[in-house]
């Protein structure tokens, strides 16, 4: 939190909080970053922020090092992660015992303490600076710039970061009309997944006649496996608010709002207090700066919906009605929010804009290829080694995220899948892994760029039940409002469950597509019309995993519970009785003298004997 | 939480209803901000708090309830002592999260959605609680348990009833 608020009256003023702030963190020997996203808060960061704040005062290093939570840094998987400068040295899997070695030995002793910080399993080495390992070394953080490497709650950090300053030159030198130009000569478009160019879509804010406008940020994250948006809103909450602020100065509004799910209390609670802290220094409130510009804004928190994510269905929300999509046109730059012009944007796409302004639109259009330009932030998830949040350059091969920065798949098992995209997107196998990460190549192929959750599969998994997960999340989340979401979802899934459970027949492959297909010609909105893409795509992919399924009532990944049988193999079994003894429903008998066999009526095919056994004696028919 | 807790009657949780609603309406608050204060207050909103969030709004008894039905927040049943959600989430559920759900189902004998009869744990299924990187996952209240599998489940489950006896003494 800002140690003294202080109303800015004009630009010079943010220019000397940064030299300010410049000054005051030069006299530091190190700075020591505590990652606090919400991974790493999981893998309890506060323990080891504890084990360090105690620690350093022992060893009176007030003067000569700064603490800083920050955001997510991004290697969730091995959590919690600290990072010092100078050097960027990076340490994974921290505990309180390794954080208090890390004070007297490489803060006091001014030794790396190497044997904390990522081990690159090949070479069998450990690395300890950040930018050399795999992970890290091919990403280009834009969106990100701030995330994990500045304080989240020190608008002194942010502005010292250049923040605040798209907001001046947007205002003193580019105009309304510049930052049209500006931001369609970046290319940017729509992050959420539909990839509408950002400028073309201000532009039609600004045109739209109207005394009350709005813009709104769509942080309502739904996709399952998608955290890309929370990160930024946790790690750096300014950069949403300044980019609002353009957003509303450009497009003629003075309120905005903040739609942000209900399950994400931390980035509420962070964004809540950036808000507060921007409105203390007056760049929220009346005349901002000097400039005659007056902007405000307010949160939103939904109830658990994920339609609410679609963008009328979230104004409907905002006006605190149930979350049911509005028929297109009017659209929403038209008639919006309570009726008035609205310009909705994602998260990530706001992320970029501050620094688009500020560095310009041919530095951004030099990252990424032909229609996509700059970078996309991916919640790298699944069977993969190292998962986290990551961002990269439009135009990167997905062959490189999934084996370099995330390492290949865990436990040295098979790639069989990544997923993009969430319930709306599409599965791409292993003969895609040389498709260039962009808005066009990954549509040519049936998938979708998507707001960015990148699921990886290993060989264990069953494609047809994946579609089948994808297919009752929609048809759950269906908001009931037009008959071809409600019903064939239902339908769907139906069939889907039909053939999971060994009874499906051939026909309804054939049923199943035209019922994917009118779905997607007849739905609402677009999360109806995506909805059977998961299925679409699975069914051009692995046919022959659903083929297997309805001909043979096989499922080759031994996933699809009804057409599994566990048996014990008698000559391999030493009646160790350790599988009996760990059968969470009791259904493994058998003695000293008499060989262990399962009760096939009371097994719930949960694997725990098999995971158990040592002698390789359980096996799936 | 501490150990003597003073239940209100129900009267006076239902004036405090009233008083929640009438102060959000002067700020302008929506709806749904209204009943996600409604339910920290009251813990749940069942048909009769609906009405009087209907009356004191003048919205219609029928879009009160409609709201309250159409998010996955509101609640028409009281919650547990403590709320158990198993993430299934893609990463989650590739990771086995099936196999917790089927696991607690049987170890609480609850039925996922329902609270234990007890009234100790409400149990639910998480669309995505975002801890992907530690999948599987399953929250209790505001705890995250990271990387969760059947094995750890009992001990977990215990320690919320160990934590109980030490309370009640």
């Amino acid at each position: 939190m800002a140690k003294y608020m202080r109303k800015l009256e004009q630009v010079s003023e943010l220019e000397q909080m940064k030299q300010e702030f410049l000054e005051e963190t030069a006299s530091y020997n190190y700075t020591v970053i505590v990652c606090g996203g919400t991974g790493c808060i999981s893998s309890h960061c506060g323990d080891v922020m504890t084990a360090l704040k105690k620690q350093y005062i022992t060893r009176g290093l007030r003067e000569e090092v700064r603490i800083v939570e920050s955001g997510c840094i991004g290697l969730c998987s091995l959590g919690p992660t600290v990072l010092v400068q100078p050097g960027n040295i990076f340490y994974v899997n921290m505990t309180p015992e390794k954080m208090i070695q890390v004070v007297d030995k490489h803060l006091v002793g001014g030794v790396v303490q190497t044997e904390y910080t990522y081990l690159d399993e090949e070479t069998g080495e450990h690395v300890p600076c950040m930018d050399d390992i795999p992970f890290f070394k091919d990403q280009v953080k834009i969106a990100l710039r701030n995330c994990g490497s500045i304080d989240y709650d020190s608008i002194e950090e942010y502005i010292a970061h250049d923040g605040y300053m798209g907001f001046v030159k947007a205002t003193s030198e580019l105009k309304r009309e510049g930052v049209i130009a500006e931001l369609k000569a970046s290319g940017l478009r729509g992050r959420g997944g539909a990839g509408f160019p950002t400028g073309v879509k201000w532009e039609s804010g600004y045109n739209q006649p109207g005394d009350q406008k709005y813009i709104v940020c769509n942080a309502d994250e739904g996709d399952p496996g998608a955290y890309m948006d929370r990160s930024i809103l946790e790690g750096d909450p300014h950069s949403i608010i300044e980019a609002l602020m353009i957003g509303g100065y450009t497009i003629g509004a003075n309120k905005g709002y903040v739609y942000v799910r209900a399950e994400y209390p931390i980035a509420v609670d962070r964004l809540q207090n950036a808000i507060e802290v921007a409105r203390g220094f007056g760049l929220l409130g009346e005349n901002i700066l000097g400039t005659g510009f007056s902007f405000d804004l307010e949160i939103r928190i939904g109830a658990g919906a994920f339609v609410c994510g679609e963008e009328t269905a979230l104004l409907n929300s905002i006006e605190g009605k149930r979350g049911e999509p509005r028929q297109k046109p009017p659209f929403p730059f038209q008639s919006g929010l309570f009726g008035c012009p609205t310009i909705i944007n994602n998260v990530e796409t706001l992320a970029n804009v501050p620094v688009i302004i500020t560095k310009g639109a041919e530095w951004y259009a030099g990252y990424g290829v032909n229609k996509s330009k700059g970078t996309k932030v991916f919640a790298l998830a699944g069977d993969i080694k190292y998962s986290g949040i990551i961002e990269i350059p439009m135009g990167m091969h997905m062959r490189d995220i999934v084996y370099t920065i995330g390492g290949g798949i865990k436990n040295n098992l098979a790639f069989k899948a990544v997923q993009s995209g969430g319930p709306s997107g599409g599965c791409l196998t292993k003969d895609h892994l040389d498709v260039s990460v962009d808005y066009e190549s990954l549509a040519e192929i049936g998938a979708i760029m998507g707001s960015g959750g990148l699921i990886v599969m290993d060989e264990n998994t069953c494609m047809v039940d994946t579609a089948r997960y994808f297919m009752d999340f929609v048809q759950d989340e269906s908001c009931g409002h037009c008959v071809p979401c409600r019903i064939g979802t239902k339908r769907m899934l139906e069939l889907l469950q039909k053939i999971v459970s060994g009874h499906g027949e051939p026909i309804d492959l054939e049923n199943m597509e035209t019922l994917a297909n009118t779905i997607k010609d007849t739905a609402m909105c677009g999360l109806g019309q995506t909805a059977p893409n998961p299925v679409l795509t699975t069914l051009k992919y692995f046919r022959d995993e659903y083929e297997a399924h309805v001909n043979e009532k096989k499922c080759p990944a031994h996933v699809c519970k009804d057409m599994l049988t566990y048996e014990i193999n008698p000559e391999a079994c030493r009646r160790c009785s350790l599988c009996a003894r760990n059968c969470p429903v009791d259904a493994i008998s058998g003695g000293k003298t008499e060989s262990y066999h399962i009760d096939q009526d009371k097994c719930i095919r949960c694997g725990t004997c098999i995971s158990h056994c040592k002698f390789s004696a359980i096996h799936i028919v | 939480m501490s150990g003597t807790t003073i239940v209100s009657s129900d009267d006076a949780r239902i004036e405090r209803v009233r008083t929640i609603i009438r102060n959000h309406k002067k700020k302008g608050d929506s709806l749904i901000q209204i009943l996600h204060a409604v339910q920290n207050s009251y813990g749940y909103l069942p048909v009769e708090v609906q009405r009087i969030v209907s009356e004191e709004t003048g919205e219609s008894l029928s879009t009160v309830s409609g709201v309250v039905s159409f998010y996955s927040f509101f609640s028409t049943e009281p919650n547990g002592k403590h709320n158990i959600r198993i993430c299934m989430g893609t990463a989650c559920y590739v990771r086995g999260g099936v196999r917790l759900v089927d696991f607690l189902e049987d170890l609480l004998k609850c039925k996922a959605g329902h609270t234990t009869a007890d009234g100790m744990f409400k149990f639910e299924i998480a669309r995505c609680i975002g801890a992907c990187s530690l999948a599987p996952a399953v929250s209790i209240d505001d705890k995250v348990y990271p990387n969760v599998n059947t094995e750890d489940l009992p001990g977990i489950i215990a320690s919320y009833y160990d934590k109980e006896e030490e309370v009640e003494g």
